[in-house]
């Protein structure tokens, strides 16, 4: 294609946009209301996601160290072998004597009158990677020897393993179903601005212009309002969610949870917000010019 | 140049048969009345001409293209060389009488420098000069229709095709706009032009094809339109 037929399709492109201000402005709303809809529900699915990731994490378990074991440093050499077992990230041995200044802080002293350390084991407290094998790590670090019991919360684990999948399915099907909506949304719309170029694509194709010719300013028109209507929509997300975040620092809540800071999900999410959008349009703007096209 | 052999075309959506077993050649240089009532298959020959609908049967051959086996993604070589002109003349209302033509030739690829050399001598050649500037609605019909002229003769067609180009026009503007024709005719161009104006045709010495029924009735060489069809 010559420089100059490139440039005056380029050009129809944008004259197009002009043109027809109104449609093209609510091509770019429709976009962009979409994408801070699907952008919300990514947020909030991460977010909890990243809350139960960090429940998980004080989800710990308990090995009790055998009672025969009594010296410290042959106690806490078994860190190597649990160390060892697969799905353990993290082992921090408490000494018997540890674990009786963490009890009496939590009680009454009077209730530990006349009790010394020897009534606690030596233990460890393990962190692991997925807690959704917990009973399977649970059986292996029972079966090292020099490890008596082993505490492990395995039904709470199970309901952490179960909410995040719930919220998992619940955010991509919602996200499918929204992609799918704004995609019909704006095929339509640009329908509706090709609905007033009816007649101008039929003397296009009354003077001979190829398919191909017809279709790039509209795949322009698309691909430009796209990118427009992603780049607000992630404008808009961005600033939703960095007042929400700071809101929810001033709150009580704040101090209990916390949001992921958008830095880390921002070009990941400028990426799919730019891609998205200019997909969305591209797509939308062959589609809608594809039933005219046929004479 | 068009063959037509044997040709029929029924529509499949409602069973009817617009054409059948047409025969006719129109050739290079001519110029041709196309005559017959309203729904005697006039529209529908001019849409086989110019690949808008396909031959139910038969042959036709349009400025050597088989428009029978021809591929749609060629449609547009086709087209080329046709210029296409309507009674309600099609311009783009938003663009200026300049644009309307000039948009013709960009749209089958032309240079800026052939496109400003071009559009002014064709604007002046249908009586144009000094109306590139306006647009479609600030013109009379007759204008308009030149400006639709000017576009189909643009591109430098082998003929002319016109659907009923005086359908809208009073008798003077129709009989102004039939002598361009003829001025164009004697450049060398086809011209093949559609009507029922009987006064027109009559009042010009060319060659008429009459059809009725989706039949060619009859194929006269010095103009005379049948009174008994109406």
């Amino acid at each position: 294609m010559s420089l100059s037929k490139s440039a005056y399709l380029i050009r129809e492109g944008f004259r197009s946009i002009r043109t027809h201000g109104f449609m093209s402005f609510a091509s770019v709303t429709i976009i962009t209301a979409c994408l801070i809809i699907m952008g919300s529900i990514t947020l909030l699915s991460l977010n909890i996601d990243a809350l139960i990731a960090d429940l998980e994490q004080q989800n710990e378990v308990v090995a009790f160290v055998d009672e025969s074991i009594v010296d410290e440093a042959s106690a806490e050499a078994l860190k190597t072998d649990i160390m060892n077992v697969p799905n353990v990230w993290g082992a921090d041995f408490v000494s018997r004597d540890a674990a009786m200044t963490s009890f009496m802080s939590k009680y009454d002293d009077r209730l530990m009158e006349g009790i010394d350390s020897t009534v606690f084991r030596h233990r460890f407290v393990i962190h692991l990677t997925d807690i959704s094998q917990m009973a399977d790590t649970k059986a292996e670090l029972e079966a090292i020897p020099g490890i008596a019991k082993v505490n492990a919360q395995i039904e709470y684990a199970d309901r952490f393993v179960r909410i995040r999948n719930i919220v998992s399915v619940v955010s991509l099907i919602l996200t499918v179903i929204l992609t799918f909506v704004s995609f019909f949304i704006m095929s339509n719309t640009i329908k509706l601005t090709t609905f007033g170029r009816r007649e101008e694509i039929a003397i296009m194709k009354m003077v001979g212009a190829t398919n191909s010719f017809i279709r790039t300013p509209f795949v322009i028109e698309g691909l430009i309002l796209g990118l427009l209507g992603g780049l607000l929509g992630f404008l808009a997300v961005w600033g939703i969610y960095t007042v929400l975040n700071s809101s929810l620092l001033d709150t009580l809540t704040g101090s209990f949870v916390s949001l992921i800071p958008f830095n880390r999900v921002m070009f990941p999410m400028l990426a799919a917000y730019v891609g998205v959008g200019v997909l969305i349009g591209v797509f939308g703007g062959v589609n809608a010019i594809r039933n005219y096209l046929k004479v | 140049m068009v063959q037509m052999t044997d040709v029929t075309k029924i529509y499949d959506s409602s069973s009817t048969v617009a054409l059948d077993g047409i025969n006719l050649t129109i050739n290079e240089g001519e110029f041709v009345f196309l005559v017959g009532p309203s729904g005697s298959g006039k529209t529908t020959l001019m849409k086989l001409i110019t690949g808008e609908v396909r031959a139910t049967a038969g042959e036709i051959v349009v400025n050597d293209f088989d428009m029978v086996k021809i591929r749609r993604r060629k449609l547009p070589k086709v087209r080329r060389t046709l210029g296409v002109i309507f009674q309600d003349y099609r311009l783009i209302e938003n663009m200026t009488v300049y644009d309307n033509v000039a948009f013709a030739m960009r749209v089958v690829g032309a240079k800026g420098k052939s496109i400003a050399k071009r559009v002014p001598y064709v604007l002046e050649l249908v009586g144009l000069e000094g109306r590139e500037k306006r647009f479609p609605n600030e013109l009379s019909g007759g204008e308009q229709q030149r400006v639709a002229i000017a576009r189909a003769l643009v591109n430098n067609p082998r003929m002319i095709v016109a659907d009923e180009p005086t359908g809208n026009l009073d008798p003077v503007r129709s009989l102004e706009l039939m002598l361009l024709f003829e001025k164009i005719n004697e450049m060398g161009t086809t011209i093949l032009v559609v009507t029922h104006e009987k006064e027109l045709v009559n009042a010009f010495s060319k060659r008429v094809i009459t059809i009725d029924d989706g039949h060619v009735i009859s194929d006269d060489g010095d103009g005379y339109y049948s009174y008994e069809l109406e």
